[in-house]
């Protein structure tokens, strides 16, 4: 590994939890030595701040592509791979190789796949792939529809303690829609399915979970009734936890006029009155993750008519600047949301990170809350820029990035 | 002294600006009231056109025209063939079953490639919704949309309403009319053209359907609901049957045809609880025996179905011409 010099942080405004205070922080042998009213030492390779925010380097939780140059434009320094990769991650030996491919500037925690393939049918090995790394298990993309294996794979991750993490759509009712059944699916002539499927789901997992035990996450809440459902169960003290991409806190299903493959998305855009409950679930912590759910498609996965494009977006580097929103919007405040984008995902993968605590992994993002940028699908640092944000204004910039400790 | 200048004649359509401002036709969804009666009387001519012995016209002499379907159609390819072919222009069908699509080529490639022979139009049929705009935006020519998946087909709505203006005896618009379609509308483009073109000219329009064919959200597009045929058909003054698109339907929406046809069958007893010289229209082909008995198919004074396909030639004619015109620089077009 690259030994740096230690780095002092000066004259920031540090993100901790709970509150942002003025200070320093100083790097040294990868970790935090130490912050607050800090003065750099002899040798230190010193990094003016000029008042901008000192933050912890973001966990993205629930990634289809390690797209390192996205991560780092966005300052994500970890994040969590779903299985859905060719082939799937349902082997001890695929996990290990994941959990080894981004190091050292970037840290991959790959999600198990939870049955062979993921053809939601056979468990797959689970305990051999978190001795390789995986860090929890995942459904993928897709439901498990069968109930029985469902209960089986949450009694054995219980037994494991691995969380899982679950897609929250009924596939029956799901099929082969590709947007949420309304007037706007109506006028497009786009197959559709009620936004119901995902409380059915939601529903049905957490009747599953209170019996097996097990940790649930739902990737991707987005619905009113959904997240109803989950504040209950979290009311109610079952371990669950959701999450939401910033596709679903910013734009409804007018967004798939044009038939903008950019849109087309797993689950469908939903209606505004579901994106205005998902707002209020971030406010009222109901939702405990916002990830990117990053996914990298080039045209010809998306360079189709809408229904026959590959769902998914490239949101690595808007994941930072949309959150940043929602707290000039006076939704969340600063803090708030850096646990939404690092704290929280560092607690569910169980990983010393995602805060700024003396002690902890040196993964810190500086950051420019106000800096305007536009984005750009021509331009994007991502492999591809399939964005439905592509033309809009954002704010807020990372201005630098250290992993452990060293910049990049 | 040159002689003073007549004054026009008042116009229907908006002055100071084209009557049709678009480069192409992909949906009634984009067009405003006066441009789909623009459209309308623009195919009035060449219904009488139609009707004479010699009907060959060489206003698109030189143009070529593709025809390219992706999906399967008889009616409405040979109602584009003719309608290119009488207007003189060089009319190409491509279908997709003989063609580079089946070896993987994708649509966009496909698109670049009509693009490169240089065509003066192209008409798309396609079993994705969104297919003929996204052609659209790649190619330099108008693109005429003949249907895209379950999304619309400008075509059909425009040519059912020059059939139904002609069968009112040649009223303007729809005001007041009440119109019922009856059949699988989830499945159906072409009841979404025409509940947004029926609408546009000033007709109500009711949807009938058993729910699992009924998309969501038509009533805030202004339409009526029913699931029960013989309420749909109370007072109405047009009936429009759909066929069951079985092609489309992925599981099962009905239990069988003979239930299909007991409940949302168009016979002649349904048919008098309609208003009293009610018409009956439907977009074809037709599935005798189940959306629609032969009888009333076959109605000499009610059922305009083959006045519908005698107008398709006219509106394709029309639609040919209008989108061309910019290309073959004509006055006031350029």
């Amino acid at each position: 590994m690259k030994r740096t010099r230690p780095v002092t942080i000066i004259g920031g405004r540090l993100v901790l939890p709970g509150s942002v205070e003025a200070g320093a922080i100083r790097l040294a042998q990868g970790r935090i030595a130490a912050l607050g009213d800090v003065t750099p030492e002899d040798g230190d390779e010193v990094v003016p701040a000029k008042g901008k925010l000192i933050a912890p380097g973001l966990i993205d939780y629930g990634v289809f592509a390690v797209d390192k140059p996205a991560f780092h434009f966005g300052g994500i320094t970890r994040a969590a791979l779903m299985p859905d990769q060719r082939p799937a991650l349902d082997l001890p030996s695929r996990i290990s190789y994941i959990a080894k491919s981004g190091k050292p500037e970037f840290w991959v925690h790959p999600l198990a796949a939870a049955t062979r393939d993921l053809g939601g049918e056979q468990l797959a090995e689970l305990a051999l792939m978190r001795e390789a790394g995986a860090r929890g298990a995942a459904t993928g993309r897709r439901w498990i529809a069968d109930s029985g294996v469902m209960l089986r794979l949450l009694r054995y991750a219980a037994m494991l303690d691995m969380v899982v993490i679950c897609h929250a759509e009924d596939g029956g009712l799901a099929g082969e829609a590709v947007a949420t059944a309304g007037e706007m699916a109506t006028r497009m002539g786009l197959a559709a399915a009620p936004a119901e499927a995902e409380a059915l789901a939601i529903a049905r997992d957490l009747q599953l979970a209170q019996l097996s035990g097990a940790r649930l996450h739902f990737r991707q809440v987005t619905t009113r009734a959904g997240l109803a459902l989950v504040r209950q169960a979290k009311a109610d003290g079952l371990p669950v936890t959701a999450g939401v991409t910033p596709a679903h806190i910013h734009l409804s299903d007018l967004a798939i006029g044009d038939f903008r493959s950019f849109a087309r998305l797993s689950p469908p855009l939903r209606s505004e009155d579901d994106r205005k409950a998902v707002l209020g679930a971030i406010a009222d912590g109901t939702i405990d993750i916002i990830a990117s759910g990053h996914d990298p498609r080039g045209p010809e996965d998306k360079r189709l008519p809408f229904a026959d494009a590959a769902p998914g977006m490239a949101g690595a580097e808007v994941l930072l600047a949309t959150t940043l929103g929602l707290v000039i919007d006076q939704v969340i405040d600063l803090p708030r949301a850096f646990a939404l984008l690092a704290a929280n995902p560092a607690k569910l993968l169980g990983v010393e990170a995602g805060v700024l605590r003396e002690g902890a992994e040196a993964d810190i993002a500086l950051i420019d809350p106000e800096r305007p940028w536009i984005v750009d699908a021509r331009k994007m640092a991502a492999t591809a820029g399939n964005t439905p944000f592509d033309g809009q204004p954002m704010q807020g910039r990372v201005e630098a990035l250290w992993k452990g400790g060293v910049r990049i | 002294m040159t002689a003073p200048v007549p004054t026009p004649p008042p116009s229907r359509f908006p002055a100071g600006r084209q009557a049709f401002p678009h480069r192409d036709l992909l949906g009634i969804g984009r067009l405003e009231r006066h441009e789909i009666l623009f459209l309308l009387a623009e195919a009035q001519q060449w219904v009488e056109f139609s009707r004479r012995a010699s009907k060959h016209a060489d206003l698109l002499a030189g143009l070529t025209v593709i025809n390219a379907f992706f999906e399967n159609s008889t009616r409405t390819l040979l109602s584009f063939e003719i309608a290119g072919k009488r207007l003189g222009a060089d009319v190409v069908n491509m279908h997709a079953a003989q063609s580079s699509v089946k070896k993987g080529e994708t649509l966009i490639d496909t698109a670049i490639t009509l693009n490169a022979m240089r065509a003066d139009a192209i008409v798309i049929r396609h079993a994705s919704s969104g297919a003929t705009q996204l052609i659209a935006d790649k190619v330099d020519c108008p693109v005429l949309n003949a249907g895209d998946g379950q999304h619309e087909h400008p075509t059909q709505a425009l040519l059912d309403a020059l059939a139904l203006r002609e069968a009112l005896g040649g009223v303007e618009d729809f005001t007041g009319l009440v119109v019922t379609i009856c059949g699988d509308v989830l499945h159906s483009r072409v009841a979404r053209s025409n509940l947004l073109c029926l609408q546009a000219l000033g007709a109500t329009v009711r949807l009938c359907a058993p729910p699992a064919l009924m998309p969501a959200g038509v009533e805030a597009m202004g339409a009526q609901v029913f699931h029960d045929f013989d309420a749909a058909l109370a007072g109405a003054d047009v009936v429009m049957m759909l066929r069951l698109q079985q092609e489309r339907m992925s599981g099962q929406f009905i239990p069988s045809p003979r239930e299909y046809h007991h409940l949302y069958g168009l016979t002649k007893k349904r048919l008098a609880q309609a208003a009293p010289d009610a018409l009956v229209m439907h977009p074809g082909p037709m599935n005798r025996g189940v959306e629609i008995d032969s009888e009333v198919a076959d109605l000499i004074d009610r059922s305009i179905i083959t006045r519908q396909v005698e107008m398709g030639v006219a509106i394709r004619m029309a639609c040919l011409d209008v989108l061309t015109r910019q290309r073959r620089g004509v006055e006031g077009w350029a």
